[in-house]
């Protein structure tokens, strides 16, 4: 297999003596190690490489770099496959399978170039302005065929199996840009005993350098002083270079984040790509330029590209894209690729140049070479064989009406100036201004990014600051460097390399190259290639009324595609301004966004998938519970047994059958992940009097007592049994998702506005295995262990201390079931143990187990309430019924004034209520809404089917519900469907308490 | 992602490691006050755009609360202090008054 395009010398980059197979579209091709797939490509003959997104128009590689708008693939195939990715940034290696993207059923011929033919029906906002009626029609006609016929790369259909990371770094100066002014900054820095992290996007270092070598720096060949300064940094331990690491992001007080795509050499790498979050003294944005098309008459040709790349390919790659070549340009550096093509051989059949007289070093040696130049001219039109550029028309700036000459070629460089990348100096702030000599937007120096002590945390360098030749790229870069070094305290020199480089003259910019006609109209000029946006359809949005810049953007959609409009924004936005009228610094420009280039999904989520995207908390009891058939309740991040499966019994089998077993017999219940907050310190009573709703310093030691906590609002946030364990020190047991947040609720009040309290806190809610023992035989069970504790003698709301089974337990005497019940806390290492013994007692009684779903039931059956069940952040404990445990005698305690507010005191507020179906057996959905006179006047907030009852129970929030014990209310239960309920005090069993309290 | 210092345990960690608690020196009011001041309290928050005095904690560190003046426009950080305070450092307050000066923020 021939490589038709590639030249028979040159490409630095590229391994000659080895060849390897690649695949695009399903067929092989041949490249070298070092090619990109677009260089290889190229080589190849292949220049048709894409479809643009609306019209399908048939697009090739444009640039060589990051900025490519055109040529993007599907890279690999299932488990490594992804969308989007510029060829021009994929190395190429053995194997390496892509696919175009956008064509349907083929590259070659594609259905949706029938947009093509019906441009004209396709204005800018041609979307907004047609698709708006019928209403439905947009989701099932009109959205449904466009997402088929536009779109760009497929999503994944496959889990990725590539690892990624994170890596954290620190430095004082990071270095963003390998080019000569990175080099130059990173040896500076790195000579100044500076930690710094070079950074570049690419896989080699030099810039253009490796391209444009005309230039001699400190008396030798730019090759030679590359070389030199690359071994000197490698040679410094306070360097590193990062090679395939783009700089990202540079956000608030010097964070910034560096892309680095360390999988992609082709070579098996256990980690894909990795995300670098470095922090750093400062940003050297040594970021470079890039360089800008000319709109002219179907610029968009496969064949048509950037100067710049032209000859990167001829130079890094030995690649000519074009067998004849015709140069268009607005400023010198587009000779060199004149130059460059004839040094390699290829014909360059005119250079077409925008200045009425252009003279310098570089002109006159493109003359000695016997090149033929036209001044003031440019391309009115170019022309298609085929799908490929074939020919193009001269146009006279002089006299835009006189006919052109016609020029056949397959390559057309557009040197259309270059633009600084000054995304890194904007992404935290800093602005950009516009340079009218230079024509291009610059770093404003009087207006950086700040950093944290208000420092320019970002320092542009060389040629992203706007610098065109490499002297001043050199000098400017020094300065600046040692500008930013002794700012951070350490001393450099500000001596630049000497540099001889050619002279270069001042661009002419050329926005859009008049055709034959008005602009726009018939032919057409394109800005954006991805997006398919015109000239003319930013001059329409002008005309419309979208005069700023912003809103131009939204509404043509130029600078949105995936480069982000690094290639040609600024040509947009100049005939944004030419239409209205307005000088470019005007019109202004849009935001630079990180990241700079896109970063891959799997990057971002780094390590943090699967197992360890949350870590699950784990009870003493958690294997245990897995190998007895438990089915997990996640609350908060503990996973809790829901009901214990046996055998193949169904879901409410088990549940009813835990139920009644506390019901009738004993069952023993995990309740580690209750939070437990000790509280202790001279002033400790006194806190918890203003944190609980109820009196908790009268409480006496070895006494538990239930309590409720507002927020300041009044509304209730945690609840669970206080217990004193002696004067001073208190045990807060909270809810199992509320043990962190109340800690730091406690620790909020004494460190910020009760401070002079004496009282320390502590959450020792993992330190301690948790276990309740609850139903009628629970005493019995209680006997039979080995334990020097009378647990007869301990009272209802009681605690002892002592040993059971081995194990130093403290029992409480606390029910949540209604039934005799007390709860043993043991240090951790202890819990599996004593849970086994109690365990296997309960089981000899004829008992075992019960889940958080029986817990629900027993405790609804009780009229309990469940913090998030029955309240929701609106319900105060009058709403809830338990104004017993609101003291009317302290003083302050948090939400006592907010409790005083009239909304708070309404006799009409919801208020929790039980609720009987009329049929039994019809169990309410929960969260369904009371209706009345077609209002609704509550819900319910707990609903289950008893099985002590052997009826359907729930508890519900109805306006003024209190009231209204024994009135019938309709329950919307589905569309159109509704129960009728008898409203009931919501203690549905042992209202008097006599089964705890025996 | 800012850069925070502790002004409790003097670790300088990133902005993940704390966590924002709003407006400082706020002033409680709690039972017998007037309707006017308790919604005050409860509700009205300051939203500068320029200089703002803010508690925060070191959510995944010491633990602590403490106060950070910043600029809500630039992000320049003018001083931390300790949250055991009803008023900020005097040098604090030079330093937002100089950035004021310069025309740093409003």
């Amino acid at each position: 297999m021939s490589q038709p395009n590639r030249l028979e010398t040159g490409g630095a980059l590229i391994d000659r003596a080895h060849k390897i197979t690649f695949w695009f579209d399903g067929r092989p091709y041949k490249g070298h190690p070092g090619d990109t797939l677009a260089s290889a490509l190229l080589a190849n003959g292949v220049k048709l490489v894409n479809r643009s997104y609306k019209y399908h128009r048939p697009r090739g590689v444009v640039s060589a770099g990051p900025e490519e708008p055109n040529a993007l693939v599907n890279l690999g195939a299932d488990e490594t496959h992804e969308p989007n990715i510029r060829m021009t940034q994929i190395e190429l290696h053995d194997g390496l399978e892509a696919t175009s993207q956008n064509r349907f059923p083929s590259l070659q011929a594609d259905v949706g170039v029938l947009n093509a033919a019906a441009s004209r029906l396709y204005p800018a906002g041609f979307y907004y302005k047609t698709f708006i009626h019928p209403r439905h029609a947009w989701k099932y006609v009109f959205e449904p065929i466009i997402r088929r016929i536009a779109g760009l790369g497929k999503a994944p259909t496959h889990a990725d199996t590539s690892q990624y990371e994170h890596t954290y770094a620190f430095c004082d100066v990071l270095v963003a840009g390998g080019g000569i002014a990175g080099l130059i900054a990173a040896k500076a820095a790195g000579e100044a005993g500076a930690r710094v992290i070079l950074a570049e996007q690419t896989e080699r270092l030099g810039g253009r350098l490796l391209v444009d070598d005309d230039a001699e720096i400190e008396g030798k060949p730019a090759k030679v002083w590359l070389e030199e300064t690359v071994a000197a940094l490698e040679a410094m331990d306070n360097v590193t270079i990062r090679l395939r690491t783009a700089c990202s992001a540079a956000y608030d007080h010097n964070y910034c984040l560096l892309y680095e795509r360390s999988g992609d050499k082709g070579e098996a790498a256990q980690v894909r790509h990795r995300l670098w979050r470095v922090r750093t003294g400062r940003v050297v944005a040594a970021t470079g330029m890039i360089e800008r098309p000319i709109a002219f008459h179907y610029n968009d040709l496969p064949g048509v590209m950037l100067a710049g790349a032209v000859r990167d390919y001829v130079k890094l790659w030995g690649v000519s894209p074009g067998e004849n070549t015709v140069v268009y340009t607005t400023n010198d550096d587009g000779y060199r690729t004149a130059l460059a093509l004839n040094e390699a051989g290829q014909t360059v059949s005119a250079i077409l140049d925008s200045r009425e007289a252009p003279v310098g070093d570089l002109i006159e040696k493109a003359k000695a070479a016997g090149l033929t130049i036209h001044a003031h001219t440019g391309i009115g039109k170019a022309k298609a064989k085929g799908q490929r550029l074939a020919q193009i028309e001269t146009i006279s700036f002089n006299d835009p009406d006189a006919e052109g000459e016609a020029i056949a070629c397959d390559c057309v460089a557009m040197a259309g100036g270059w633009s600084p990348v000054v995304h890194l100096y904007s992404h935290s702030g800093g602005k950009a201004h516009w340079d009218e000599d230079l024509a291009m937007y610059r770093p404003d120096p009087a207006n950086p990014p700040r950093g944290k002590d208000a420092e320019a945390m970002v320092v542009v360098a060389g040629s992203a600051n706007g610098e065109l030749t490499t002297g001043a790229v050199a000098t400017q870069t020094a300065t600046v460097t040692a500008a930013a070094l002794s700012e951070l305290g350490f001393t450099a020199s500000a001596a630049a390399p000497s540099v001889t480089a050619p002279s270069e003259a001042a661009i002419v910019p050329v926005w859009c190259t008049p055709s034959k006609g008005k602009a726009g109209l018939g032919g057409k000029h394109f800005l954006d290639y991805q997006n398919d946006v015109t000239v003319a359809d930013v001059a329409l949005a002008a005309r419309e009324g979208y005069e700023s810049v912003e809103h131009a953007k939204r509404y043509t959609t130029l600078g949105m595609a995936t480069d982000q409009g690094k290639l040609s924004n600024i040509n947009g936005h100049a005939i944004l301004g030419k239409t209205l009228g307005k000088t470019m610094a005007e019109v202004g420009t849009t935001t630079f966004r990180p990241p700079y280039t896109p970063i891959s999904f799997g990057s971002i989520a780094g390590r943090e998938t699967g197992n360890l995207f949350k870590p699950v908390r784990q009870t003493a009891m958690h294997d245990w519970h897995a190998a007895h058939g438990a089915e997990w309740e996640p609350v908060g991040d503990w996973r809790r047994p829901y009901r214990y499966q046996r055998g193949s019994e169904d879901r409410d089998t088990s549940i009813h059958r835990e139920c009644l077993r506390v019901r009738q017999t004993v069952g023993v219940l995990d309740a580690s992940t209750l939070g437990k907050i000790i509280v202790k310190g001279p002033d400790a009573a006194k806190f918890l009097d203003l944190m609980y709703t109820n009196m908790m310093s009268s409480l006496k030691p070895g006494k538990c007592r239930y309590g409720l906590m507002n927020n300041e609002n009044g509304f209730l946030m945690d609840d669970g049994v206080v217990v004193r364990l002696d004067e001073d020190t208190f045990l807060c047991h909270t809810t199992s998702g509320g043990a962190d947040r109340i800690h730091a609720w406690f620790e909020e009040w004494l460190q910020t506005e009760w401070f002079d309290f004496k009282v320390y806190v502590a959450n020792v809610t993992e330190q301690f295995t948790q276990i309740a023992v609850a139903g009628p035989k629970g005493l019995e069970l209680l006997g039979s262990l080995d334990s020097d504790i009378d647990f007869a003698a301990v009272p209802f709301m009681g605690m002892a201390e002592g040993t059971v089974e081995g194990c130093p337990v403290r029992a409480f005497r606390i029910s949540f079931t209604g039934e005799l019940s007390y709860e043993f806390a043991v240090p951790l290492s202890f819990g599996l143990s004593l849970w086994e013994k109690l365990h296997a007692k309960a089981e000899a009684l004829g008992g075992g187990v019960y889940g958080t779903e029986a817990q629900h039931i027993l405790r609804a059956e009780k009229g309990f309430v469940v913090i998030g069940d029955e309240t929701d952040g609106t319900v105060t404990a009058h709403d809830v019924g338990m104004s017993w445990a609101v003291s009317k005698k302290k003083e302050d305690f948090i939400g006592k004034r907010a409790m005083e507010r009239a909304d708070l005191t309404r006799p009409d507020r919801k208020q929790l209520v039980g609720l009987l179906t009329e049929d039994p057996n019809e169990v309410l959905p929960d969260g369904a809404h009371g209706v009345e006179n077609g209002k609704a006047i509550g819900h319910v907030t707990s609903t289950y089917f008893s099985p002590t009852l052997k009826r359907s129970i729930a508890m519900a929030l109805i306006n003024g519900g209190r009231s209204r014990f024994g009135e019938v209310i309709e329950i919307s239960t589905a569309k159109k469907k509704t129960a009728r309920a008898v409203i009931c005090d919501p203690v549905f069993y042992d209202a008097k308490g006599e089964r705890q309290d025996v | 992602m800012l850069l925070i210092d502790c002004p409790c345990c003097g670790v300088s960690g990133e902005e993940t490691e704390f966590a924002a608690g709003g407006e400082a020196h706020l002033v409680r009011f709690g039972p017998g006050s007037s309707d006017e001041d308790f919604t005050s309290y409860l509700f009205d928050r300051k939203n500068p755009r320029g200089v703002h005095f803010e508690r925060w904690r070191h959510a995944f560190g010491c633990g602590k609360w403490f106060h950070m003046v910043r600029s809500t426009q630039t992000l320049e950080v003018f001083g931390v202090y300790k949250a055991d305070v009803t008023t900020p450092p005097q040098e604090i307050l030079d330093r937002v008054e100089a950035a004021r000066a310069e025309g740093r923020v409003k």
